[in-house]
């Protein structure tokens, strides 16, 4: 009894063991191929990793590390470590509030505008197929070929009182041009920089998204009798809202980076242009201006934050939109 | 469904690190500096330098310098004629603001940094805080004292310290239309009461333009000129660099706030941007009839475009707000500083207290690039004190103006984050300016925030 069940015991236990030995020489062999597999992706992915670690992830943690430290002017060179301290102050900082609120201005006036544009346009120049809707095309993006920088200077010779053109057109009705570059205009001054540079960048990619449509869906929609305004806005806007999406959290992420505008317009504008206007600007002139490096951090870190927060906002209230449900 | 949500998770994820990256980008995180590095930090080794002149003498001590000096060139190569153990190594590397910035991001990363650095007296203080000029009087500068304007060496020194040697300097003068106070019958103001009729005057007569331009964003010329009604707007010694006394809102620099401010309110002065296309171009179309400028404004004004061709510029003394006890005034005004990661100091003094200190130089300094020299051999040799400007038919404008604004100047103390001052006194000029604010007010605001700005910093404010 105890020898067969022994035996029995042992069978058992061989067969399990044989299993177990199956099983891990099974698991043993697939983990080979997955690491050679891993081990090619290394290799295949090292060049873009060794870039991305050593332009992106050591400097953003350097920059963490410096925006938790401090070192005043008077305080001779020693920087001291003093936690989240910087953080504190950044989001008690009225300058640095107050730039946050002036992105957010900038991004409730101009993402909206510069979208509708976009999209108008697109729309517009997918419908025609005449030789004068490619010319558009051309025309509409090649404010973006043009460097922001370049773009800008050239706004700022037009806008300026003496050199541009704005006296006289306005002269032709009588009327006298305000002055754009004072406080009062700056702001829409720059949201017509940014909209005239960026809309054919927009345009074409929702312009692109509209070509991927199988034109037969239009034909079965005009069978069904629709119009061509009830075709746009009900079958063509739907069908590229993935593409909008993403055109949106472009230009959120890029308004709220705001920059490279104000900057080279303050050259013409250094009144109703702070050097604290945004936040990436005051980020800046703490560092380069005022040698308040570890500040400059933090305020850059602070803004990183606010754009992440608001890109995520964005992409979960729109995420039935954008296909990423 | 889980896939899609991962997918939705990456998006985020890149929308992050793209939000990140781009805010870094102006952090001044390792990318900025390293850039930094390898411009100056070539030059400071001595190794395959990428130098704007070529050297003669590829086995000397090599010295790095930036500087900005139009026709600088020639007074290089000249240096390295004349020199067999030390030879210069120049860049351009911007014009003031934008060489400053490189100096700073090159002091944070420890490396970059020219040996010789070319610096306007205002933003001495700004780096001798920072620890970042060497002490010249260790290699004997103090001896140099007797050679230079007292102003200018005042500018330099602290005590025995030496934290550069002078160069050029900005006396100020008012250079004028003649033939605009001829056509409308009025005569050149010498006070500054005088020259508020004068634009009273030259607008009643029919003149279209501003008397001048007083730009709210004329960092140092607005300085100036509130300092020559005795205003001392920091108390500050490199010695005890944890102590700064600050005194913007005074009574006398509202007096002149007020004066100007009222002038602004009467449109009789303009309030157009300094150094921007518009007032390069109003300086020499007639629109504006007085140029308030230092020593190097005639180089100034020569070099721009569209001016008027019936213009027939004179130099006159600044206006006074006492005639009887004239106060004389500078807007500018540069030097040389040893950096404290310059590798050979002692050839690095060298080259920033020889480059121009020979009457060679200064030919080329003063023909060329139109420098009003500190260094009293080249201030008081013939050769400048009587050159006659064709750009002011042939007036000897030195002799006339400058040379006694210069001997006049005494010396000012800038804080040690003057630009930082300067961006508030220009918000809040422009704030008055534009809302119609009152002086006191106005510079009760600058006051405020240097005060708090300078505790922030962990500055004993007196």
């Amino acid at each position: 009894m105890t020898t067969s069940s022994t035996a029995v015991d042992r069978a058992a236990g061989s067969a399990a063991s044989g299993q177990r030995s199956t099983r891990s020489r099974r698991s043993s062999s697939t983990s080979t191929i997955d690491s050679k597999r891993q081990w090619w992706g290394w290799i295949f992915t090292a060049p873009f990793t060794v870039v991305f670690v050593l332009f992106l992830i050591v400097p953003l943690a350097y920059a963490f590390w410096m925006s938790l430290h401090n070192k005043g002017l008077a305080t001779g060179g020693e920087s001291v470590f003093v936690g989240v301290d910087n953080y504190v102050r950044a989001f008690t900082d009225p300058v640095f509030l107050e730039g946050l609120l002036r992105v957010a201005k900038f991004v409730a006036v101009m993402v909206p505008i510069q979208i509708g544009l976009a999209l108008l346009c697109a729309l517009v120049l997918d419908t025609l197929a005449t030789r004068l809707s490619k010319a558009s095309r051309l025309l509409i993006f090649v404010p973006y070929a043009v460097p922001a920088v370049i773009g800008a200077l050239m706004w700022g010779f037009l806008y300026s009182p003496r050199f541009g053109p704005a006296q006289d057109i306005f002269g032709l009705f009588g009327l006298t041009a305000p002055d754009f570059l004072s406080s009062s205009m700056i702001f829409t001054s720059l949201v017509n920089i940014v909209t005239w540079q960026w809309v054919g960048y927009y345009m074409i990619i929702i312009y692109a998204a509209l070509r991927t449509i199988d034109p037969s869906v239009y034909e079965a929609a005009r069978i069904d009798g629709a119009g061509g305004a009830q075709i746009a806005l009900r079958i063509k806007v739907p069908m590229v809202s993935s593409s909008m999406v993403m055109v949106v959290i472009f230009s959120l992420i890029g308004t709220l980076q705001f920059f490279t505008e104000p900057t080279v317009l303050r050259s013409v504008a250094q009144g109703a242009i702070p050097p604290d206007y945004t936040p990436n600007m005051y980020a800046y002139s703490l560092a380069f201006s005022y040698s308040q490096f570890n500040y400059a951090s933090t305020i850059a870190f602070a803004l990183g934050i606010f754009v992440f927060i608001g890109s995520y906002i964005f992409l979960y209230l729109t995420r039935k939109q954008s296909g990423l449900k | 469904m889980r896939i899609s949500q991962r997918r939705g998770a990456a998006a985020v994820a890149a929308s992050l690190t793209l939000g990140a990256v781009l805010a870094a980008c102006s952090s001044g995180g390792s990318g900025e500096t390293d850039a930094g590095t390898t411009d100056g930090g070539a030059t400071a080794g001595g190794g395959e330098a990428s130098c704007t002149n070529t050297i003669p003498k590829p086995d000397a001590t090599e010295v790095s310098v930036w500087a900005w000096y139009p026709a600088f060139e020639p007074v290089v190569d000249l240096f390295n004629e004349t020199h067999d153990d030390v030879q210069i190594c120049w860049t351009n590397a911007g014009q003031g603001a934008d060489e400053y910035n490189k100096f700073s991001t090159a002091i944070e990363a420890g490396s970059g940094a020219p040996d010789v650095i070319m610096l306007e007296s205002e933003i001495l203080p700004t780096y001798t805080i920072l620890d970042s000029l060497a002490d010249l009087s260790e290699f004997g500068a103090g001896e140099l004292e007797s050679e230079f304007t007292t102003g200018s060496w005042s500018d330099v020194s602290s005590g025995e310290a030496v934290h550069a040697v002078p160069v050029d300097g900005g006396p100020m003068g008012m250079l004028y239309r003649a033939d605009i106070f001829d056509e409308y019958g009025v005569e050149p103001p010498t006070t500054w009461d005088e020259f508020a009729q004068a634009a009273q005057d030259l607008r009643d007569a029919g003149y279209e333009g501003y008397i001048t331009n007083y730009p709210t964003n004329g960092n140092a010329l607005n300085y100036a000129l509130f300092a020559q009604n005795g205003w001392e707007p920091f108390e500050y010694d490199p010695a005890n660099p944890t102590e700064i006394g600050i005194d913007v809102a005074n009574p006398e620099a509202e007096e002149v706030l007020s004066y100007w401010n009222e002038l602004i309110e009467a449109d009789l002065v303009a309030t157009d941007d300094a150094f921007t296309s518009d007032y390069n171009t109003s300086l020499v179309d007639g629109t504006y009839a007085v140029y308030l400028a230092a020593a190097w404004g005639p180089g100034y004004l020569q070099g721009l475009s569209d001016a008027d061709s019936d213009a027939e510029w004179k130099a006159a003394p600044l206006p006074q707000w006492d005639p009887a006890n004239p106060v004389q005034v500078n807007w500018g005004g540069s030097t040389f500083a040893v950096t404290q990661q310059a590798q050979d100091k002692e050839a690095a003094y060298t080259v920033a207290s020889e480059l121009f200190r020979s009457m060679e130089s200064w030919e080329i300094g003063i023909d060329e690039a139109a420098l009003f020299p500190q260094w009293n051999e080249a201030l008081e040799s013939d050769f400048f004190v009587e050159k006659e400007y064709p750009f002011f038919g042939g007036q000897q404008i030195n002799q006339d103006v400058f040379l006694e604004a210069a001997n006049g100047y005494e010396g000012f103390s800038f804080s040690p984050f003057q630009v930082y001052a300067y961006d508030q006194q220009t918000q809040a000029l422009y704030d008055m300016v534009e809302s119609g604010g009152d002086a006191a007010s106005t510079l009760q605001t600058i006051q405020d925030a240097l005060v708090s700005y300078a505790q922030q910093q962990g500055f004993t404010v007196n």
